[in-house]
């Protein structure tokens, strides 16, 4: 073994791979290209291989529930067989569509703000601040979300919005935990902001320097130019960024999981537990495996997760690829 | 003498630490075409966009000196810049066409003014008549102006900055973009509207500022050479760089 390293040693000081190997230069530019290939390829397939082994692993459930009931039952009652996805996606929705809604207009604000009045010097330092954001770890915001948010909604947002709007369903107060759908959201929509402020600021900072000085030449002051000329420009790409915000959130699982009660209901208020699919899959997988179809229902609910980020993740892609290609 | 309709004094222009423009002073006289010429980089498009302070969009821009429009310093802290640029409008080289209808290209500063004489689709039809467009688009209005040529493009840009009523016109080498006969299309618009506002074109082409101007300013690396009545300056040039940037010498 010594012997042989030696062996290398001094050919690669001698610069003697060639002799090593016994190979060409164009061969092993041919080579170095299959392999780098193969790797690239393996990539996109592993994600094909993940979609099949999920669906073969899910078809003992598949084949014998109608997908109708599995999607739109509101029975989670393992024991007895009954395997209701319903409140799951209903709880994944009402949570990702909180954060959303919360995330939404200050990421917007805030990628107009960086891309159209921020000076260069601003800009420089505030968008790797941003996408610091981006990298803290999921069980961070989730900790975070158990010390700071779900108090929050318990001793402040609850009493208050109960007081005054409980007489509106979307506002009843029925869980006074704090644990609640409304801390999933804050929490996840903390977590979109980097993600959607940081596609939609690019995608504004990419429209033409000459389109807004067309609409600045006409009189115009810079907000009308923002409104009436950049954002319409750049408004699928402001969609896209959205969508890809929305679906990071659809499947995020640690941090919603922690804040969230993880009750299997259908919820009704913003102050409702619920169990979104990732926390259930997360919470069950590897116990009561003894049930049957426990498992094959698991990997359904994975499927469904899967399909849908990946859904959207397309959509998102082919209307940022489009604007690119129209530039 | 005239009374000039904009004055540049004592203009000193600066991009970060590199100097512009020096200690320009000239006159753009009331109607008619002013040519800025002088070979690329000399500070033409420069000159020219201090003239509606659409160079306050580029990073570490400095303007020092006066520019006056009537008589009145535009770089005035009290001025409102939006209202310089209702006055002095802008051709630019490239035609950038707002993403949205032609009608709603020529409407939008009449719209975002809230301003303008008898109906919008006046206006419209007014100033598409003016850059010579309305024969080839009157009854496709409400299509995405993106769809037309270049060369129509370009005169639907000029339509735009004219609904606007500016009293000075400022053209960035507004033909360079586009082909010949096009070319010649803008020149004749520009000919025929001259008569009412002034003009001020930025050109590298030396024909073209034969053929249009009526008063020229030559500058030459930021500094201003020689400026006044074309037949003059063409004709019977004062300074040796111009004489020699005419005849092809230098440039």
């Amino acid at each position: 073994m010594e012997k042989t390293l030696q062996l290398i040693r001094y050919q690669l000081g001698k610069g003697k791979w060639n002799i090593v190997f016994g190979l060409s230069r164009p061969t092993k530019d041919r080579l170095a290209r299959r392999i780098m290939g193969l790797l690239t390829l393996s990539t996109g397939i592993l994600l094909l291989v993940m979609i099949l082994v999920l669906f073969a692993r899910s078809w003992p459930i598949l084949a014998i529930k109608p997908l109708e009931e599995l999607l739109f039952s509101t029975t989670w009652q393992p024991l007895q067989g009954a395997f209701g996805f319903y409140p799951f996606i209903m709880g994944t929705l009402w949570v990702t569509m909180i954060a959303m809604i919360i995330a939404a207009p200050p990421s917007l604000l805030t990628a107009i703000y960086l891309a159209e009045y921020a000076s260069s010097r601003t800009r420089e330092i505030v968008k790797p601040l941003i996408d610091l954001l981006a990298g803290i770890p999921s069980v961070v915001y989730g900790i975070w979300g158990v010390l700071t948010v779900v108090p929050f909604v318990q001793d402040v947002i609850a009493p208050f919005l109960g007081h005054w709007f409980g007489f509106i369903p979307l506002f009843q107060v029925n869980n006074p935990t704090g644990y609640s759908i409304l801390a999933g959201g804050i929490v996840l929509a903390v977590m979109v902001f980097p993600v959607i402020i940081a596609v939609s600021e690019e995608v504004i900072q990419a429209v033409p320097q000459g389109l807004r000085e067309a609409s600045l030449a006409l009189g115009a002051t810079r907000w009308q130019t923002i409104k009436h000329v950049v954002l319409r420009y750049s408004l699928p790409g402001v969609m896209a960024a959205i969508v890809l915000g929305f679906s990071r959130a659809f499947g995020e699982t640690m941090a919603v999981l922690m804040v969230v009660g993880n009750v299997p209901q259908v919820p009704h208020s913003i102050f409702d537990a619920a169990y979104p699919l990732p926390a259930l899959i997360a919470n069950n997988y590897g116990e009561m495996m003894s049930i049957p179809l426990y498992d094959a229902a698991l990997m359904g609910a994975s499927l469904i997760l899967l399909l849908v980020v990946l859904l959207f993740n397309l959509i998102s892609r082919l209307i940022l690829m489009r604007l690119v290609r129209f530039e | 003498m005239v009374q000039p309709h904009m004055q540049f004094r004592q203009l000193n222009i600066w991009y970060s630490s590199r100097q512009a423009l020096k200690n320009v002073t000239a006159e753009i006289p009331a109607r008619g075409i002013t040519a800025i010429i002088g070979p690329s980089g000399c500070g033409k498009t420069t000159l020219l966009k201090s003239l509606n302070r659409l160079l306050e969009e580029t990073d570490g821009i400095r303007v020092e000196g006066e520019v006056l429009l009537g008589g009145e310093n535009i770089y005035d802290p009290s001025v409102d810049v939006t209202k310089i640029r209702t006055r002095v409008g802008l051709l630019a080289s490239k035609p950038f066409p707002l993403p949205m209808s032609i009608f709603d290209n020529v409407a939008y500063g009449p719209r975002i003014h809230g301003q303008y004489s008898g109906s919008l689709s006046e206006v419209v039809e007014r100033n598409l008549k003016t850059a010579g467009l309305w024969e080839e688009v009157y009854d496709r209005l409400g299509t995405p102006a993106a769809r037309l040529s270049t060369g129509q493009q370009q005169r639907l840009c000029l339509a735009r900055a004219l609904a606007v009523e500016p009293e000075v016109l400022l053209c960035d080498e507004p033909t360079s973009a586009l082909d010949p006969i096009s070319a010649q299309r803008i020149e004749i618009q520009l000919k025929a509207i001259k008569e009412k506002m002034t003009i001020v074109v930025v050109t590298h082409l030396l024909r073209q500022a034969h053929r249009l101007a009526d008063h020229v300013i030559f500058l030459w690396l930021g500094e201003l050479v020689e400026s006044g009545p074309a037949n003059q300056v063409f004709n019977s040039p004062r300074d040796e760089r111009t004489r020699a940037y005419l005849s092809g010498d230098i440039g």
